[in-house]
């Protein structure tokens, strides 16, 4: 088991991009950490120094606290799981999993190494595989068998390079919990690079958000969620995405094109000397007016808008409004979608309702807005102005500690033998 | 349903058996004619009237043997290193191609191109005249060199596609796993580049064997002289006797590795010859 | 961890500062470099000696006139010799029959080749590997020993041809098929043709294959027979690889010499450039003018290349030069 230490890394290429740029992570004993972020933003680049794979340029590379940037990958002890799982195609799934095994050729003897090798299938569910060729398995499989060749090596972490992306959905979900429970049992600190938000928000202890090489924001999901540092952290994480709304601050409310929002002072103070900010609404800060508690109706802002249409989902629905921003927003909004690699930000917003509402497309309708929940960003530098630094930490805090829990109560269960 | 299989089996084994009449004629034409007796020859029939193995003693131990035999072990002989060289050098510069990033490398593949497609017969002359002069005329250097011409650039061609298609990322998961450099290469490279190395030593082989233009231009006597050019200058037992027996029992003798190495390697020979030629 | 905006400010403000950095890995990219000239050189120089030289050396010996006969006598023509080659009626003769030749087998080997990669790309599997098998024999066999056995079958003294074609019209026992431009071109193309369209039909197999399989049920959805699924969505989606295929078979095509010098020597107005360039140097001894009909002949190469290259856009190295 090990502590690794990034410290200011930097990749620089030969044309002097720097695709990883002064990266500083702690990653604790046993935590679990996801480096996610759209493609190109240097996860991937990251991930491959820690594992010896990428040369790093500057900075240090720290395992248990020894300096170990010019070590060979080979004696880093680290295992990892490729995309395309990296199966040798010509040896069986046993002498796959065989062969780290065998390459630390004098100190494992043959019988060890089947026993390691025949433990390590019971507990994946390949023993009746063991004979096959890698062709031969299906893609769920595959996937089990490049995780046993990182368990039988004992190492000191393992290291995921977007291992579930060549998988179907339904099977992402299952592997997604199969490598949660695994990585919890064993205890192992682990990074996991992927572009996917759900696996980042469900696996990661903490989640180190990454844009163009540069570490945006690095906390829990939770407080990612809710208190993102930024534009894009904001955006990037949460699906459907963070509405961002062009306002104009007024000294007690924000004019924004769904009509004037009152906001509590100390936000709007916030933002104080700035023509314009963004609001970020998430979708579901918003509801049908008609069916929010009497209790919760205070902390918002009930107003009427048409929505374009609607998309009944069964547990919820989404309702879009549409919106003509001003050509610099415009530009803004285009901007920021290309840096999350995602499609054009349509104009437009979001909303979440209960699935009871009878609010549809073509017809104003009375909604409701929760205000606390607000953040507003500068437009020009991105930051989230309304950021409550203490509470995210809190979150943090409180992740951390559920952290360990678990992880002592996984190890308390392994002293007790389980039966079967 | 039933009917249409077994209609579309009817159709299948019609079109097998024209394909296989197309390939195939004109090898069982030879053979046939090499089991015929010299007065049989004049037959004007397909078949021989009866089956003699005169001519492949002639050739094997009788009065054709020095001739055929020692041109045998020539084009046995020269084919083989010719292609083990080309194979060997092929393999060095396309894992250049596939695997490193160097200027000059668009250069190398298009030179390989104009090679290949390079008449063989202009290069032929300069050679003769330089071969005399520097004593490599009629000697297996002398036909070795040439031949690279030949084989070397549709290996690099084949093998570049090949090892294109290697995952070399396992080399990267083996260091992960434990490796030296070394060990990634020789546990997780070698058993995937093998398979294709091997297919090209023997499109190279087939190339090289095939060789005429040189064989006849730069040899003159049994020294050297490849089986394809001692057939064209094969002589009768005696000067009066068509030598068309003893040449078909030859040709039938230099086919069987051919025959055979397509029987054992069809798979390997078609994705070779057809992966050199797809782009990516 | 709640400072990593300022993280991420100061790294865009440090990252300016650095200038070692990249110094350091011009030294990887240096070394990387270093060792792919390494390991492509020596093939490379070996390529480049093997041909680049020799053509060179034609067309420097191409200047004089000079005989191996009577070497003393060696002297500068400059241009003279291609002006006796291409003042002689036999050179446009050899090269009519070169471009004749090139042109019949190309043509017949596409639609024969085409043919059999159908067979082969749509054959049940239980056939598919004996079909494989059988057209890679004629790919696989020496060309002389391809020439030998059309040629005895055609031959009229150990031939069978004859015999069994005599209910056509203009055949009988007496008809010698290598007696005639005609007919001894008839069975030199023949053996040409079986020879070389394995290879062509395994090019245009592979273009095959990668035509996707939905294309052509799209249009069988859209309600196109199997000739307009054919000519409207096959064959278009296999341009390049058609090109390339007759591309490559035309120039090897033009360089025919192996059947003609085996079935009739050049006799009888058969004779092809490959043929005279060989009978004038090796048979004749004549360098200066036989390396000048080798500068021709390679000439005439890189002009079909330019024109292929130029005029129809086959795209030979395609992407293959980078990285995939």
């Amino acid at each position: 088991m090990a502590s690794i230490t990034l410290r200011n890394l930097v990749k620089q290429y030969g044309d002097g991009f720097p695709a990883v740029n002064d990266v500083s992570i702690d990653i604790a004993d046993g935590e679990f950490i996801i480096l996610v972020g759209p493609s190109g933003c240097g996860k991937s680049t990251l991930l491959r120094m820690i594992v010896g794979l990428e040369d790093i340029t500057s900075g240090d590379l720290l395992i248990n606290g020894e300096r170990v940037n010019e070590k060979a990958p080979r004696e880093r002890n680290l295992a990892m799981v490729f995309q395309n799982y990296a199966l040798y195609p010509h040896l069986t799934v046993f002498e796959n999993i065989a062969f780290p095994l065998r390459l630390a050729k004098h100190r494992h003897s043959e019988e060890e190494i089947r026993r390691m090798v025949t433990e390590a299938a019971r507990t994946l569910e390949l023993t009746d595989h063991l004979e096959r060729k890698p062709a031969n398995l299906s893609g769920g499989q595959r996937q089990r068998v490049a995780m046993g060749r990182a368990i039988v090596r004992k190492a000191d972490a393992f290291l995921f390079d977007e291992p579930l992306s060549n998988l179907d959905a339904k099977l992402r979900g299952q592997m997604r919990s199969e490598i949660s429970q695994m990585q919890r049992r064993l205890g192992v600190t682990s990074v996991y690079v992927t572009h996917d938000q759900t696996e980042a928000m469900t696996l990661g202890d903490r989640v180190a958000v990454l844009k163009k090489g540069v570490l945006q924001q690095i906390a829990s999901p939770r407080e990612l969620y809710e208190q993102p540092v930024n534009l894009f952290v904001a955006g990037f994480i949460g699906s459907p995405s963070m509405n961002f709304l062009p306002a104009a601050v007024e000294p007690d409310r924000l004019r924004t094109p769904v009509g004037d929002i009152p906001l509590a002072a100390d936000k709007l103070r916030a933002a104080a000397g700035r023509q314009v900010v963004l609001a970020g609404i998430r979708p579901e800060y918003f509801e049908d007016a008609a069916l929010v508690d009497e209790a919760k109706r205070g902390h918002g802002y009930a107003f009427t808008a048409e929505l374009t249409h609607s998309e009944w989902l069964g547990n919820e629905q989404y309702g879009y409004i549409s919106f003509d921003p001003s050509p610099e927003i415009r530009r803004l909004l285009e901007n920021l979608a290309r840096d999350m690699d995602a499609e054009e930000l349509r104009p437009q917003i979001v909303v979440t309702l209960d699935a009871a509402s009878r609010i549809r497309g073509g017809r104003p309708a009375q909604l409701w807005v929760d205000t606390r929940r607000v953040h507003l960003f500068d437009p020009e530098t991105g930051l989230n102005l309304t950021r409550d630094a203490e509470a995210g930490q809190a979150l943090t805090a409180e992740a951390e500690a559920a952290r360990k829990e678990e992880i002592n109560l996984a190890r308390e269960r392994q002293r007790v033998p389980v039966q079967g | 349903m039933k009917t249409s299989a077994g209609r579309e089996r009817a159709i299948w084994a019609a079109i097998a058996i024209l394909v296989l009449l197309y390939a195939l004629f004109p090898v069982a034409s030879i053979f046939a004619t090499s089991f015929k007796q010299p007065s049989d020859l004049t037959s004007g029939k397909f078949l021989p009237t009866e089956w003699v193995t005169d001519n492949y003693e002639q050739i094997l131990v009788g009065n054709a043997q020095g001739l055929f035999l020692s041109a045998l072990w020539n084009s046995v002989g020269i084919a083989l290193i010719a292609t083990f060289i080309a194979v060997v050098l092929a393999t060095l510069c396309a894992y250049a191609i596939a695997r490193l990033d160097f200027p000059g490398k668009r250069l190398v593949l298009t030179t390989a191109l104009a090679v290949s497609i390079f008449p063989v017969i202009s290069i032929v002359t300069p050679l003769f005249n330089l071969w005399r002069s520097i004593g490599l005329y009629d000697t297996w250097p002398g036909l070795i060199i040439p031949y690279l011409s030949l084989t070397l650039p549709i290996s690099i061609w084949t093998l570049a596609a090949f090892f294109r298609q290697i995952p070399w990322e396992l080399e990267q998961a083996a260091q992960v796993d434990g490796a030296t450099t070394w060990q990634a290469f020789r546990k997780a490279i070698v058993p995937l580049a093998a398979p294709g190395v091997f297919t090209t030593a023997i499109i190279a082989f087939f190339i090289a064997w095939n060789d005429f233009v040189y064989g006849i231009s730069l040899t003159s006597t049994e020294a050297a002289r490849p089986v394809p050019a001692a057939l064209a200058f094969f002589t009768g037992a005696s000067q009066f006797e068509a030598p068309t027996g003893a040449i078909s029992a030859a040709a039938i003798i230099v086919t069987i590795p051919v025959v055979l190495l397509v029987v054992l390697f069809q798979r390997q020979i078609v994705s070779g010859l057809t992966q050199g030629a797809v782009k990516g | 961890m709640s400072t990593s905006t300022k993280t991420a400010a100061s790294a865009a403000a440090r990252s300016t500062g650095r200038s070692a950095a990249p110094a350091r890995y011009s030294e990887r990219v240096r070394a990387e470099r270093r060792l792919g000239w390494l390991l492509a050189g020596p093939a490379f120089v070996v390529m480049l000696a093997v041909t680049a030289y020799p053509i060179l050396q034609a067309a420097y010996d191409s200047l004089f006139n000079y005989r191996l006969t009577a070497p003393g006598e060696r002297s500068f023509v400059g241009l003279g010799n291609y002006g006796v080659i291409l003042t002689d009626d036999l050179f446009w003769r050899d090269l009519g029959v070169t471009v004749l030749i090139t042109v019949v087998t190309v043509l017949v080997e596409l639609v024969l080749g085409f043919a059999l990669a159908l067979v082969m790309h749509k054959a049940l599997k239980s056939v598919r590997g004996l079909l494989r098998t059988a057209i890679l024999v004629p790919y696989g066999i020496i060309t002389v020993v391809s020439a030998f056995a059309w040629f005895y079958a055609f031959d009229i003294n150990s031939g069978y041809v004859n015999n069994w074609f005599g209910w056509l019209p203009g055949i009988d026992q007496d008809l010698n098929w290598f007696a005639d431009t005609g007919t001894a071109l008839f069975v030199i193309i023949a053996s040409e043709i079986w020879k070389t369209t394995p290879f062509i039909s395994l090019l245009l197999l592979a273009g095959l294959a990668q035509v996707p399989d939905e294309l052509n049920e799209a249009a069988l959805v859209d309600g196109a027979t199997w000739w307009e699924r054919m000519r409207r969505v096959i064959l278009p989606n296999m341009k390049a690889a058609i090109m390339v295929a007759v591309l490559f078979r035309a120039l090897d095509a033009f360089r025919i010499f192996d059947n003609v010098f085996i079935m009739t020597g050049g006799a009888y107005g058969t004779e092809v450039l490959s043929l005279l360039a060989y009978r004038t140097s090796i048979g004749r001894l004549e360098i200066g003018l036989g390396s000048a009909v080798s500068v021709v002949l390679f000439i005439c190469v890189l002009l079909i290349c330019f024109i292929a290259i130029k005029l129809f856009k086959v795209d030979l190295a395609g992407a293959r030069g980078g990285k995939s």
